[in-house]
Parts: C-alpha cells; sequence; structure tokens
C-alpha cells in the first residue's frame, strides 16, 4: 500500500484488517524511511486529538465542566488538559452567565488565544442569555461577544452532554479543511 | 450623642432572659424605646427607628449590652415607591453570646443621606456601597462609596421598583471597532409572564382580572407589527 491517505475515513477495528495496514505503515518506515499521508488531514488528527479547554467557569456550569474533567469522566482520555492560560488553548468553554460586566474580559481572553482556536458554549444562559434573558447586566448570548462552534444545551448540562458536545467539536474540526487553495 | 452610663444593661439580665417577650423589655429599656416601637416576628425581634437615631443605637447595641451585638450581618433596603419616605434602611445584627438577632429597620426618604456605619462596624463598606449601587441611597462618611456590584459606568439603581427590567443597555462585540460597544436594548420579544396565580404577584395578576384576549391567544395589534 503505497498512498495510506486512500485509507477510508473511518477507524478499523482491530483485527486481521488493522494488523494488515499497521504492518504496512511498519514496512513503509522501514524500506523508505517516511509514509504518505495528506497533510491536513494529519494537522486535523492532531488538532482535534489534543483539544486544549480554556477554564471560563462562569456559574454552576463551571461544576459541571468540572466534573468532566475529573476522574468520572476525564476528558484527559481525548487529550483534553485544562489550561489556566489562554495562550495555551485551543478551545473556550464559556460555562454559565455571561454578565456585561464581563464581556470585555471575556472578548479580551478570546483574542489572546492562539489560532487556530474554538469556541464552545455551555448551557443555557452561554446560548442565549437563558433565565437571565432579560435581565439588565446579562448578555444575551455569549455568540454576541465571540463567535461560537458549539452550543451545549441544558440548565447546567450534564458532564456526559459537555464531552458530547467536545466529541462533536472534534467532528466539526476534522472535517474542516486547514489548508486554503 | 448625650453621654449615657456605660453597661447600663448588665449583660447578665439579657442572658436571663428567656422568652423573646422578656427579650423584647430588656431592648426597650436598653435602647430607651417603648415597646410598641419592637415587634416581635417568629422568635426575631424587630426595631422601628428614626434615621437620627442609627448611630446611637447602634453604638447602644454593640457597647452597651456588654459587647453583645458585636456582628452586623446585613444591610439591606426595601423600595416602598408609593410611600413617603419610600425607603427602609434595614440592619440586620448577630448576637453570638445572647444567641439572639436583633433588626433595625430606618426609614428613609429619597433625597435623604443616611450617615455611613463603617466606623462602627468595618463590614459595612462593601454593604453600604451595594445598597448605594442598588438602590442609589447616599451614605455620608463613607469614604469610597463606589458601585460593587454593576457595569463600570452603569447607569441607574436596578433594585429600584422603577428601573426597567431589561435595563437600557446590551453589549455586542463590533467587528470594525474591534471592542465590546454599548447599544440600546432591543429585544425581539417582550418580556411575558404567565404565572397568572403567582401568590406573590396576589390580586394584580390574577385571572379575573386578566383581559380574556390574552388567555384566548388572538394575535393582538402588537404582534402583528412585530411580524
Amino acid at each position: 500500500m503505497d498512498d495510506l491517505s486512500l485509507l477510508p475515513n473511518k477507524p478499523i477495528p482491530p483485527g486481521k484488517d488493522q494488523d494488515a495496514i499497521l504492518g504496512a505503515v511498519a514496512d513503509e518506515i522501514a524500506n523508505r524511511g517516511f509514509v504518505v499521508a495528506q497533510a491536513d488531514k494529519l494537522f486535523n488528527w492532531a488538532r482535534s486529538g489534543s483539544l486544549w479547554p480554556m477554564t471560563f467557569g462562569l456559574a454552576c456550569c463551571a461544576v459541571e465542566m468540572i466534573h468532566s474533567a475529573a476522574s468520572r469522566y476525564d476528558t484527559d482520555r481525548y487529550g483534553m488538559l485544562f489550561r489556566p492560560s489562554p495562550r495555551q488553548s485551543d478551545v473556550m468553554i464559556v460555562a454559565g452567565t455571561l454578565t456585561n460586566k464581563m464581556a470585555p474580559a471575556l472578548r479580551k481572553v478570546y483574542d489572546q488565544m492562539a489560532e487556530p482556536r474554538w469556541v464552545l458554549s455551555m448551557g443555557s444562559c452561554a446560548n442565549g442569555g437563558g433565565y437571565y434573558h432579560y435581565s439588565y447586566a446579562v448578555v444575551r448570548g455569549c455568540d454576541r461577544i465571540v463567535p461560537v462552534d458549539v452550543y451545549v444545551p441544558g440548565c447546567p448540562p450534564t458532564a456526559e452532554a459537555l464531552i458530547y458536545g467536545l466529541l462533536q467539536l472534534q467532528k466539526k474540526i476534522k472535517r474542516t479543511a486547514t489548508i486554503a487553495r | 450623642m448625650p453621654s449615657l452610663p456605660k453597661h447600663s444593661l448588665p449583660k447578665d439580665s439579657l442572658r436571663q432572659a428567656e422568652t423573646v417577650e422578656e427579650w423584647k423589655q430588656h431592648f426597650a429599656v436598653a435602647l430607651r424605646k417603648s415597646t410598641d416601637d419592637i415587634t416581635v416576628f417568629r422568635g426575631e425581634l424587630s426595631v422601628q427607628i428614626e434615621l437620627d437615631q442609627l448611630i446611637t443605637v447602634l453604638t447602644r447595641l454593640k457597647d452597651e449590652t456588654g459587647g453583645a451585638f458585636t456582628q452586623l450581618s446585613d444591610i439591606t433596603a426595601v423600595d416602598y415607591p408609593e410611600r413617603t419616605p419610600r425607603f427602609d434602611l434595614i440592619y440586620h445584627l448577630l448576637s453570638v453570646t445572647l444567641n439572639q438577632r436583633i433588626r433595625l429597620v430606618v426609614p428613609i426618604a429619597e433625597d435623604a443621606v443616611a450617615p455611613s456605619v463603617t466606623a462602627l462596624f468595618g463590614c459595612a463598606d462593601w454593604a453600604e456601597r451595594e445598597i448605594w449601587d442598588m438602590f442609589g441611597i447616599f451614605f455620608n462618611d463613607h469614604g469610597d462609596l463606589r458601585r460593587l456590584l454593576t457595569d463600570y459606568g452603569f447607569e441607574g439603581h436596578p433594585l429600584r421598583k422603577d428601573f426597567p427590567l431589561t435595563g437600557t443597555v446590551e453589549v455586542r462585540y463590533d467587528d470594525s471597532e474591534r471592542r465590546v460597544v454599548y447599544e440600546p436594548v432591543q429585544l425581539t420579544q417582550e418580556y411575558r409572564d404567565f404565572d397568572y396565580e403567582s401568590p406573590w404577584e396576589g390580586a394584580q395578576t390574577s385571572m379575573r382580572q386578566i383581559d380574556p384576549s390574552m388567555i384566548t391567544r388572538e394575535p393582538s395589534s402588537d404582534e402583528e407589527q412585530n411580524d
């Protein structure tokens, strides 16, 4: 097998087929010292496999976000480590009620994140103001401040729902063309 | 302030009080009030006092009850728009040694200035800032009376009953200006309250007083304009 990019774009279960492909890859490296793959698929694989979320817990949703990172659900299994700094993060999880006073700070942190970057809006308040939609102090959806990739509904969403949202974000990244033609 | 004898009410007599009615008698003496000014609700004492008595009464509660009421749990306020004076300032005090709470209710007019109690209770600092922020009641001699909770440059006092629920401004990130901008509030749908039988709203929103056209879903003239 010369071109690995011709492989089907779905996981191959362990077994004879997987062994054949892995064996082919091992032969390629042994004989020629390199493998051939599509660069953008490689980039997307790397990017979606190590999504480092920016901790932006604003309210009770943050507790569910913490659950998703703690031992029971453990987003570290997907290579997702919470980072305290926007400079080291790929994805910002807006977890909770975004107030008018916090909005410029949220935008500043988003602007400090390195490209490529994604935003996941978690819970009713971040999605559209939620319970506080008619409040004098709350932003009616964090998409008024930053561009949002995935909305997770719920009040608060469970840790499973957040992980499902993160997996949806991984899918979205994988089907994005990263090289402009 | 007239000079008062120190410890005019011994701590022991306060400690010996067993029923809340006894407490009431003791505090009427300690605060130089008639028992009619002190109400008891669910075992807690409320004392109605005038604004110019506030510092004197708080000083007495703190210093002359044998150092009993040394904790100021909270200061809050209530807005009664139809009443003069418009606001009630409410001071909650706790005595750990006596296991007793006391509440001071101070009516205050909209244009009146309250004396700050930060010199007596340091914790009053943020509480008074919050009341200034939320109700617009000004405190004299506070030293740092800035807004506490609302946005920088916020206008109005949100817990006043005449403050509109949705406020006056909303924020949005402007791509061309590259910053978060403030704009007048524009709601796609007005706030609607469907809780016709809410016990908190009382008779104002009971089913009997609702316009029947609001219950049968006929489009009103407002909705047609929105479409």
